[in-house]
């Protein structure tokens, strides 16, 4: 029995994934028609890592939205789908990841599954890889490396990201003959590292979003000022450590409760014996804390 | 302190409206919306 007064987000936060996953791909008969939707929804993105080419999707992926602008003849930057990342970030920062991320939740219910767990603590440094892969492959890339007719690859979407074959190339093959036939070099590249990433986050806790998920780097960087926030009361805080060792995301709230890496995902308030953590929503700083170095 | 963090989440979220509607208005959500309706090659690995 859980006697604790536990925040209601923490507490049915794997029923808001899931409520979050079927609202982003909400378009269930697509799957067996092997169409995708094209309603007005498709103007927006939505907040998570979610293929496009989803048969369900409801809206377009941001980070590949955003390279189908820079990748256009027309643009050269997104300020649409930058506007739209930046009030994502700022509202809510990673709670994105930890809430509503269909691609963070697969990672999760990968790594229930039974086997040696291994900590990711002393590959801290991996981390980032993910703001290279921002850089690199989702500006730089599609900006530079153009064609004739001034148009770049989405190269995240098409060398590295594994939604893709996941949400889109796995559903969409079953139906649909021709795309099945189509599917060549790329595809198996783009399997492999879907593969990877299910057999990591089988020992590991999230290592896609940890290491190389350029939307989870975005909103790492507006997590110290995003309005949803982690506070930790100095008052009732005993400094026992159990938040540092429950966080499956190597960070130790105590000393940065909005770190870069915080998905909010509440392990340490069901660690925390005291009841010291809590989420603050609002304008300012709601963390409490005197301590504010890693 | 250069900036006091709730000055700072106001000007981002004003910055994040502008940038969005400047895009509205000179038309990126029409790119974004003709690519997320149609099937996205690269996406699924055919090229």
């Amino acid at each position: 029995m859980d006697k604790k007064k536990l925040d209601p987000l923490a507490r049915f936060r794997g029923f808001i994934q899931a409520g979050a996953t079927l609202l982003t791909n909400i378009h269930l008969p697509n799957f067996a028609k092997g169409t995708l939707y094209q309603g007005s929804g498709k103007y927006v993105c939505v907040p998570g890592l979610n293929c496009y080419s989803c048969p369900g999707a409801a809206g377009a992926c941001p980070v590949g939205a955003f390279q189908a602008v820079v990748g256009s003849s027309k643009f050269r930057f997104s300020y649409y789908i930058t506007g739209i990342l930046i009030l994502f970030g700022v509202l809510l920062g990673r709670f994105i990841c930890g809430f509503l991320c269909p691609f963070g939740w697969f990672q999760e219910l990968l790594h229930k599954i039974p086997s040696p767990k291994f900590s990711t603590k002393k590959l801290k440094p991996l981390r980032y890889l993910k703001y290279a892969v921002l850089l690199v492959m989702v500006v730089l890339l599609p900006l530079l490396a153009v064609n004739e007719l001034g148009m770049g690859d989405p190269f995240f979407c098409k060398y590295l990201c594994p939604q893709g074959v996941l949400e889109g190339a796995i559903p969409l093959s079953l139906t649909n003959a021709g795309i099945r036939a189509s599917l060549g070099k790329l595809f198996t590249w783009k399997a492999c590292i879907l593969l990877a990433v299910i057999v990591g986050s089988v020992v590991f806790y999230r290592p896609f979003c940890k290491w190389l998920c350029p939307l989870g780097a975005f909103y790492a960087l507006l997590n110290k000022v995003s309005l949803f926030q982690m506070r930790v009361d100095t008052h009732k805080c005993v400094s026992c450590g159990a938040c540092a060792r429950a966080c499956k995301m190597d960070v130790d709230i105590t000393k940065t409760p909005n770190h870069a890496e915080c998905i909010r995902c509440g392990m340490c308030m069901k660690a925390c014996p005291t009841d010291a953590i809590q989420y603050k929503f609002g304008l300012g700083d709601k963390s409490n804390t005197e301590a504010t170095k890693e | 302190m250069f900036m006091t963090k709730k000055q700072a989440q106001l000007l981002l979220l004003a910055a994040g409206v502008l940038m969005l509607l400047f895009g509205v208005w000179r038309g990126e959500a029409d790119t974004v919306f003709s690519k997320a309706i149609r099937l996205c090659m690269e996406c699924v690995g055919i090229g």
